[in-house]
């Protein structure tokens, strides 16, 4: 007990990283679940939202400038005759490139689904492609040059009447338009559930940080007392919720990542010609990488701004 | 001696403080604390000592007066220039205030590391000043696994770990036995040897005897009385060897 104490020289003081002076304060446990989930779902509805757009574009690229006549005449002979007389006008028309009449083959293929098997054996039996007295109009695909302006379409439907009275033609595009409106509804909604999920998920972590700043009030108060900066303090708390930020944003864009992979893959089993433009491009995954991002740095920047605030209202 | 060895280190003027909109806890209680110097602040429990050392630590504004520290006005300094001052003090809480989630070491570590030592300047004076405080086995302990005493003399081994400009104890010897007392004691005196003034709250008249040089402020139902005269006129000068 005769010791003298050992009372240290000044120590030298170099800048050193703040974070050191408490080890990291763990932020509640679910948060960084939460924030997985809210991720997860987040890259789910905005891979949703750039398939569709996908679509929609490669969709509009592929009918655009395609039209349709239809011969509607119930006698064969005639709308042989008449889709004959169109095919020829439409090579000579202006502006219109290749034009095609759709193979008797092609057309039982699209009414199928409606009249059934009975079509192909009724038209082998009938030679003229009726089936059980129905009528199939006859159909040439062709490609308009330039936009289609409804008045090109009232002139060439003007120009076909004269040689083929039961002549009609359509824009492709047209029976398309609620097929188009409903996908842009779903993009919006996507946008809508994106805006949603954010604030959802800075609310969570504003939570968080609450929950935290409180079970470490202690620790805060004791730093604050002996001279630590609000900076210092601040410090502590936004490394580790910018950690679980983290944390949580890789696990829910990895769960995001196999969903939509399984997806992708569902879909492109359907086969169905217009999903093959709905593939995501790496444009579209550096889009969706930005959203654990933005999440990281929205819970670090909520995180510092709350512990500041609570430190500002101390001495 | 420390830079401000020829002014106070401390000046209280006309202060008053009251919690909420309660009753005053402390009134009109104007003071100089000179550099060297060794007070014991002493009052009945509920005088308002921890109050006023609160005040001292910048843990609380009060409610009216001037405060002056080391020669600049403590009350509307800008926060910020706060933490800078507080690095000059060390403080022995009435409660510890210990880092629940810190081992011993770490808890002496804190105001070296707040204050930006390197490493090599923290490991062995902190081991150091644990063993001294008869801690050597216990310094990689928890405070919850600590008894009260123990807890205390990681309290004390923190607040003069720094070798503080002034420091600041809270009935720093309430929960550790009187032979460790008097060791305490020692440490205390032996950091005002070195320049620090020091300020030992207590309620226990012995201590006051076991330091012969010490000042004494009298607190009194929130009001302070002077009995050595210590704090109206520049106190002897302590001029033990350094
Ligand atoms: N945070 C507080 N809020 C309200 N009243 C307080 C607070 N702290 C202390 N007091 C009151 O102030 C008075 C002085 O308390 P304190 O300074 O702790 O005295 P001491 O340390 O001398 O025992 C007591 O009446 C106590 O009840
Ligand atoms: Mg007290």
């Amino acid at each position: 007990m005769n010791d003298a104490p050992p009372i240290p020289q000044a120590a030298s003081r170099l800048p050193r990283r703040s974070a050191e002076i408490v080890p990291q304060a763990r932020m509640s446990g679910p948060i960084p679940w939460v924030i997985a989930i809210m991720v997860a779902l987040m890259v789910v509805a905005a891979a949703g939202g750039l398939a569709l757009r996908n679509t929609g574009k490669a969709a509009a690229r592929e009918l655009s400038g395609g039209i349709t006549v239809q011969i509607v005449e119930a006698r064969p002979a005639e709308r042989d005759r008449q889709a004959r007389a169109a095919l020829a006008l439409l090579q000579r028309a202006q502006g219109v490139t290749e034009p095609r009449i759709v193979p008797q083959a092609e057309l039982d293929a699209l009414v199928e689904p409606w009249l059934g098997e009975a079509v192909d054996e009724q038209a082998q039996g009938g030679g003229q492609g009726d089936s059980l007295g129905v009528p199939v109009p006859a159909l040439i695909d062709a490609r308009l040059a330039g936009s289609l302006a409804p008045a090109r379409l009232a002139a060439l439907q003007e120009q076909l009447r004269r040689t083929a009275p039961s002549a009609r033609v359509d824009d492709q595009a047209i029976w398309l338009r609620p097929v188009f409106g409903a996908a842009q509804s779903l993009q919006w909604l996507a946008v809508a559930l994106i805006v949603l999920l954010s604030g959802a998920t800075g609310a969570a972590v504003l939570l968080a940080a609450r929950t935290a700043l409180g079970n470490n009030r202690e620790t805060i108060e004791i730093v604050h007392l002996l001279g630590g900066t609000d900076a210092q303090i601040a410090a502590i708390f936004q490394r580790s919720i910018a950690f679980d930020a983290i944390g949580g944003g890789v696990v829910g864009f990895g769960a995001a990542f196999v969903v939509i992979a399984l997806l992708g893959r569902s879909f492109a089993q359907l086969q169905a010609g217009i999903v093959t433009g709905s593939a995501l491009g790496w444009m579209d995954w550096a889009l969706l990488a930005l959203v654990p991002a933005v999440a990281a740095v929205v819970a670090t920047i909520t995180a510092r701004w709350t512990v500041m605030r609570a430190l500002r209202r101390m001495l | 001696m420390t830079p401000d060895a020829e002014g106070e280190i401390v000046q209280f003027d006309n202060v008053g403080l009251r919690y909420g909109t309660g009753r005053e806890v402390l009134s009109d209680v104007s003071f100089t604390l000179y550099p060297g110097s060794f007070y014991f602040l002493t009052g009945a429990s509920g005088a308002g000592k921890t109050s006023l050392l609160k005040l001292l630590y910048l843990a609380q504004r009060p409610s009216r007066g001037a405060i002056h520290m080391f020669g600049t006005d403590a009350i509307t300094m800008p926060r910020e220039r706060l933490p800078l001052l507080r690095r000059r003090l060390g403080v022995v809480f009435q409660d510890f205030r210990l880092v629940p989630h810190l081992s011993a070491f770490d808890n002496v570590a804190l105001p070296l590391r707040v204050s930006g030592a390197a490493e090599r300047d923290i490991v062995q004076p902190v081991a150091d000043m644990l063993e001294w405080v008869g801690l050597a086995d216990r310094m990689d302990a928890r405070p919850a696994t600590l008894s009260g005493g123990e807890q205390q003399r990681v309290a004390i081994a923190r607040a003069v770990i720094g070798r503080p400009q002034l420091l600041v104890a809270d009935e720093p010897t309430g929960n550790v036995d009187p032979d460790m007392a008097v060791k305490l004691l020692r440490l205390f005196e032996a950091l005002n040897r070195l320049g620090t003034t020091v300020v030992v709250a207590t309620h226990d008249a012995h201590l006051l005897r076991k330091v012969p040089e010490s000042l004494i402020m009298r607190l009194d139902k929130g009001r302070l009385s002077d009995p050595t005269g210590a704090l109206r006129y520049p106190p002897r000068r302590q001029t033990g060897p350094a």
